[in-house]
């Protein structure tokens, strides 16, 4: 039933943390008003304050932080004013939370039907066994099969899928009007995420429940809410409707974000991405005026650095805090960005010839010993068979448990392949690991690695890493030469000289994975491996060292094998790609031949699953149901065929599917044949 | 600036600069403060022994004088005397070089001794890691004190061997620590970006894993360093220390408490001797570990 | 989860096998000197080698120390030097007085020190928690000789409270395990409570809590049904590691009061050379050292769901 009052008003509120370092202003000047059953996004990149005004929301700062301004009201009544008797009251069976780590969410130590039980029977005072049938009522709603046997579980018996939908059960049990998501899907894969969105989108209609969803990812918010708040270090700097913000964003910052996501248009050589400048300010350093201006190429001194800048009416619901919303003319031509000819591609220096690489994995218990199935194998990686050539761009393509970390180990010598070569400019390197190596086989051969604050070695300077390389691969001895291509390394990813002096935390976490970019060609590489080398920065991050990537390799004449479970990036930045699924090789093929049909069945509802902030852009919908399989039962013939919304019959159960080959480059494995594979329509269809 | 350069330029520099950083550091915690002050205390005290102590340790005076008494010849006994009549102040005295000198040296071997097998056992795994924890293992599945007696009444009380029991008692507690420390150092990114280089495994442990482990193991000396003087001070007392008449804290305590009921201050003032500085570790260790929590 | 115990218990024996043959090799390696301890400086060569080979030292080594397992795991221990008598029965009796001094002091030890932990760790930081952890520290900082001395130089000098020695020489008497018991528990009571603690305040800082806390329930619930189930499993292993330590703790203590316990027999047992008693007593310790750790290695697996479900 929608009344007209808002279910939740909120009015310039400001949040703050206190630490020994004085008052931090966490959210600035946040309102919002939300009616019962609408679904609002929040969007941000870290440190903007979204999650804060989530606990805010819910009167849970901790010790150190409290409501320092604006109210909250809830169905009218002012949070802040409330005993804690009536916040317990609230919390739960009014206004519920889902949190980003399932597993972390849920008590370990407790049986799941304990954790779901005890929510309506403390809200609503009902028996124990009412509410066990009320929650597995609930199970069923998140399409939990099974729900009898779900309840005796333990979290960690079950999968980051499975254990999101009981958390989702848990907050949807004593009917909240209100739920909060805190970043639900972002340590879920792809093909899970999916599920778990449309999921929630569901169950909103059908219980009426009034959704906050916060995320930093674009088309994720696209696909759930009807309206957006776009927060920026602490404040609101657009919100309105999907269609407004996202079909004509106002605010410089709005804008630039569209402009650094690797939408379907975007291409590396003719439509590059164009980077925001500089990075996020930090909560106590924050500009005079508008948060923003110092990246920004509208900023004007004296308009823009005035205090106090409001958040406007642009148009009716659409609002903006911007001091120059009414000069900026938004062109819809091509930005000033670089554009650069697409680099010659030369002869292999890679080629990879089915390598299989087994973990065992000994099984003591009795039972196994007896039946001489004492060991089992991992099938981390089977029959892959690639390659690569000079100054490619390779990607590889997967979700997690698919093998494609093993197989970069496999390739850096960390792990020895159980079978198959290796060939890498001429030498064969399979089972060598990094101690038989040679010193030029391991300096034309080096890593980027995907956490940025796991990257560096937090003793020693940023000089000092590069510098280690340098003189280790014997590039240059003397001192003052090796100064000196510490500080060319420097330039090449963009970071000031001084920096060589500073430790690893004191730079951001962009920063940091420069220094690693820095490290991993400081020895003049012929080919790098960059694993995930983006996936933990923050969106406006991305661009710009995504582009550093794109150029250094471009002057270098670098091979790039980039490994990435996000296909947009992929589209944007790979040649060819090579699709993963549970060890085996799916599909691979040049960029546009993966991204058009025909498509292998897994890769077909990988395109559909990846979030789209594009909202004149139509997908089809395929969701894929279960989980992926164990890595240690790997399923006989196709590996995909416990999920495959294509799945022909007991010949996908049987047989290992062969490897069609479509053109030179392309190849498809799997049972369908050529002429049905052909006739898939486009996932995506772009109506502009 | 290049690595080595850097490292030698500035090496010393820089490790003073961090070490008066750490200090001032300690600010932020009452309890470092107040044990850093403690331990300050008796480290001058035991380096100016010679100079402050009014009468040398094992001189007899004038027995059985309580404290504040001046004896026959005018000679002043802040403390008092023992019933031998010695100076108990200037055995206390004399007493915190013995403790202070054997402590830190045997903590130190033992130190050395832990984080050599710990590093090896959490690093090259493998066989290196099975015999060292199973050895580990056994030591430390002694009683820690039985195991001092064995030790100590075998090869005979002296400060060497001191040195050696506390080595084998506590390598092994150190060495688990260092393992769990370097089990999960070593699965770092900046580990495998060395192992990529092709570095091997010494400098791999000693310069990407060690540094980085300082926190816990810092925090850990302290404390281990007021274990060790708790042993030192419970072996003096049970006959297994130092040979006599060198003063002893815990020799001290034994051989007066049998004059407690009439003349307590021979025992009780040794007894708050070597708690406070006790104490004083023990509040640096827990000042110590508050403010790595908060960085 | 049978293997897993199965496991565990042989490690245990194969501990002590090696310790028996570590100490054997330690005290019996040379004959010469056991003969001279057995019968003391004075006696003539003659006498030792005839006493040698009446008691099979003659033997192949590998024979002697079988034959010795053997006795030993029988129940012979041999002969007491000091005592004159089979080392059974000084052994058995004295290892009593120490169980029942040992019962004493965890009796007290234990709730307080899981009370005091629990209300420490809930708040983290709050006076409560900086004055149960100073004082925690103070006590784990005066050695159980010198808290000896305070506590009696106060209830036994001075109050006259309680009796200075606990030598039980007219039969067992309650108020002489007072004093004892009390200096064990004063020193050890700190240690319990400070990992009791940091357990707590850890589980009270994960996200799990949050979300107990934000479904709504009462604060009694979150504490005790969510946070302490996960909070205990730490300081259960830790209580099974102080009976080990206890083993430690009580030579001092037993030495300080005059109570006939284990410790003290280890102790005199050392100072005067009595290997035989030597050996008993050190084999017994570490047999109870290694079957608390196994017991404490077991309940924890058993304790945790995440090793115990798979």
């Amino acid at each position: 039933m929608k009344t007209d009052a808002p279910l939740l008003e909120i009015k310039n509120l400001c949040l703050s943390y206190f630490t020994r370092a004085g008052e931090v202003p966490a959210v600035i000047d946040f309102s919002l008003s939300m009616k019962a059953g609408e679904c609002v996004g929040l969007v941000g990149e870290s440190g903007c304050g979204k999650s804060t005004v989530a606990m805010g929301i819910m009167r849970y700062m901790g010790n150190n932080g409290d409501i320092v301004g604006g109210t909250v009201h809830y169905k009218g009544r002012d949070m802040a004013a409330l005993s804690r008797q009536k916040l317990r009251k609230l919390r739960g069976a009014e206004i519920a939370i889902v949190y980003q780590e399932p597993m972390a969410a849920l008590n370990p130590s407790l049986t799941i039907e304990t954790q779901l039980i005890e929510v309506p029977m403390y809200h609503e005072g009902i028996s124990a066994t009412e509410a066990r049938r009320r929650a597995i009522e609930i199970l069923e709603d998140v399409r939990l099969p099974d729900a009898e046997l779900m309840l005796s579980k333990y979290p960690h018996q079950l999968s980051g899928g499975q254990q999101q939908r009981i958390v989702i059960a848990m907050a949807l049990l004593s009917n909240p009007s209100l739920l909060l998501l805190d970043e639900p899907t972002t340590a879920l894969d792809v093909t899970v995420e999916a599920g778990i969105v449309s999921l929630i989108a569901e169950l909103s209609k059908k219980y009426g429940t009034a959704l906050l969803y916060i995320s930093h990812n674009l088309g994720l918010i696209l696909k759930v809410c009807d309206r957006v708040c776009v927060m920026y270090s602490g404040e609101v700097i657009e919100q309105g409707s999907i269609t407004e913000v996202f079909n004509a964003p106002r605010h410089p910052y709005t804008h630039s974000l569209f402009d650094c996501i690797p939408l379907p248009g975007a291409n590396k050589t003719t439509r590059p991405l164009v980077p925001i400048r500089g990075q996020l300010p930090l909560t106590h350093e924050r500009p005079k005026g508008c948060n923003f201006g110092p990246r920004c190429d509208h900023y004007q001194p004296g308009l823009c650095n005035r205090d106090n800048i409001p958040l406007e009416p642009i148009d009716g619901d659409h609002l903006g805090r911007c001091m120059r919303w009414q000069d900026i003319r938004w062109s819809k031509k091509e930005s000033a960005a670089q554009t650069a000819p697409p680099a010659p591609v030369g002869k292999k220096v890679l080629h990879v010839d089915n390598i299989q690489k087994y973990y065992p994995v000994h099984d003591r218990s009795i039972g196994a010993v007896i039946s001489g199935k004492g060991v089992r194998y991992v099938k981390a990686n089977e029959t892959l068979t690639f390659s690569a050539r000079r100054q490619e761009t390779v990607a590889i393509v997967g979700e997690s448990g698919c093998g494609k970390s093993t197989f970069a180990k496999v390739l850096m010598g960390l792990e020895t392949a159980t079978n198959g070569n290796i060939y890498f400019n001429g030498d064969e390197i399979a089972r060598k690991s990094v101690q038989k190596r040679t010193a030029r086989q391991l300096s034309s051969l080096q890593m980027i690695f995907q956490n940025p604050d796991d990257t560096l070695n937090p003793s020693i300077s940023v000089g000092g890493h590069i510098a280690r390389v340098i003189r280790k691969f014997g590039v240059e001895t003397e001192p003052v030469k090796i100064e000196e291509r510490v500080n060319q390394l420097l330039d090449l990813v963009k970071l000031p000289r001084e920096f060589a002096s500073r430790r690893p935390r004191q730079l951001s976490g962009g920063q940091k994975q420069r220094v690693g970019i820095a490290r991993a060609f400081a020895g003049n590489p012929a080919m790098v491996v960059a694993d995930e080398p983006i996936s933990a920065l923050d969106v406006s991050v991305q661009a710009a060292v995504a582009e550093l990537l794109m150029d250094i390799q471009r002057k270098q004449g670098t091979t790039l094998l980039f490994i990435s479970h996000d296909l947009s990036v992929v589209r944007y930045l790979a040649d060819r790609v090579i699709v993963m699924y549970l060890g085996k090789i799916m599909e691979s093929g040049t960029t546009s031949e993966i991204f058009s049909p025909p498509y292998h069945p897994y890769t077909e509802a990988l395109l559909s699953a990846i979030p789209i902030a594009d909202p004149n852009i139509k997908k089809r919908h395929i969701v894929l149901e279960g989980a992926p399989p164990s890595v240690l039962e790997t399923p006989e013939g196709c590996p995909f065929h416990t999920r495959c919304p294509r799945k022909l019959g007991t010949i996908c159960e049987r047989d290992a599917p062969p490897v069609q080959r479509l053109s030179e480059e392309h190849s498809i494995s799997c049972h369908i044949p050529l002429e049905d594979l052909n006739r898939f329509e486009a996932v995506i269809q772009s109506v502009s | 600036m290049t690595d080595k350069n850097y490292l030698a330029a500035r090496g010393y520099n820089a490790v003073f600069l961090r070490a008066l950083k750490s200090i001032a550091l300690l600010r932020e915690s009452i309890f470092g403060m107040i044990g850093a002050a403690l331990i300050l205390f008796w480290v001058v005290i035991a380096i100016f022994a010679p100079i402050i102590a009014p009468h040398p340790p094992n001189a007899t005076i004038h027995p059985f004088a309580l404290p504040g008494v001046t004896g026959p010849n005018g000679e002043f006994f802040l403390l008092g005397t023992d019933m031998i009549g010695r100076d108990i102040l200037s055995r206390i005295i004399w007493g915190s070089r013995t403790v202070l000198l054997y402590a830190p040296a045997a903590t130190l071997t033992a130190y050395v001794v832990g984080i050599t097998m710990g590093l090896a056992a959490g690093y090259l795994r493998g066989w290196a890691d099975d015999i060292l924890s199973r050895i580990s293992d056994i030591i430390l599945s002694f009683p820690v004190l039985v195991l001092y007696i064995l030790i100590i009444a075998t090869l005979g009380s002296s400060g060497i061997n001191i040195i050696i029991a506390v080595t084998f008692a506590s390598a092994p507690g150190i060495m688990r620590i260092v393992r769990g420390l370097v089990l999960d150092l070593r699965n770092r990114d900046y580990v495998a970006a060395a192992q990529t280089r092709g570095e091997n495994a010494w400098y791999i442990m000693l310069v990407e894993i060690l540094p980085n482990a300082r926190g816990p193991l810092i925090v850990d000396a302290c404390l281990r360093l007021g274990y060790v003087i708790i042993t030192i001070g419970v072996l003096g007392f049970l006959g297994l220390g130092l040979p006599p008449p060198d003063p002893d804290w815990g020799g001290m305590i034994n051989e007066t408490r049998s004059m407690a009921l009439a003349f307590p201050h021979m025992t009780v003032i040794p007894c708050i001797a070597i708690s406070s500085l006790i104490l004083g570790f023990n509040l640096l260790a827990d000042g110590l570990r508050e403010i790595s929590l908060r960085d | 989860m049978l293997i897993f115990v199965g496991k565990r218990i042989g490690f245990m024996i194969l501990t002590m096998v090696v310790v028996s043959m570590l100490l054997f090799l330690l005290l019996e390696i040379t004959p010469g000197n056991v003969a001279v301890k057995v019968l003391g400086p004075y006696s003539s060569e003659e006498q030792r080698n005839l006493w040698l080979e009446a008691h099979g030292y003659f033997e192949p080594f590998y024979l002697r120390y079988f034959t010795w397992l053997a006795n030993f795991a029988t129940g012979n221990f041999g002969d007491s030097i000091r005592f004159k008598v089979p080392v059974a029965d000084v052994l058995w009796p004295r290892l009593g007085n120490t169980a029942i001094l040992g019962i004493a002091t965890f009796a007290v030890m234990i709730p307080l020190s899981l009370f005091l932990g629990v209300l420490a760790g809930m708040r983290e930081g709050s006076k409560l928690d900086r004055s149960i952890s100073l004082i925690s520290i103070i006590t784990t900082s005066i050695p159980e000789f010198a808290s000896a001395v305070f506590i009696s130089a106060v209830l036994v000098f001075w109050l006259n409270l309680l009796p200075g020695t606990s030598t039980m020489s007219d039969g067992f008497d309650i108020l002489q395990i007072i004093l004892p018991a009390l200096v064990l528990v004063i020193y050890d009571f700190g240690y319990v409570t400070r990992m009791t603690r940091a357990s707590m305040a850890e589980v009270m800082t994960t996200q799990y809590i949050r979300t107990a806390i934000l479904k709504g329930l009462p604060y009694h619930r979150v504490v005790i049904r969510h946070a302490m189930r996960n909070a205990l499993i730490a300081p259960f292993t830790v209580i099974m590691l102080q009976i080990n330590w206890l083993l430690s703790g009580v030579i001092v203590v037993e030495f300080f009061f005059a109570y006939k316990g284990f410790g003290a027999l280890l102790l005199e047992a050392s100072l005067n050379q009595d290997i035989y008693l030597i050996e008993a007593c050190a084999m017994v310790a570490v047999f109870v050292a290694v079957a608390t750790q196994t017991i404490a290695d077991i309940g924890y697996t058993f304790l945790n769901p995440r090793i115990r479900f798979g």
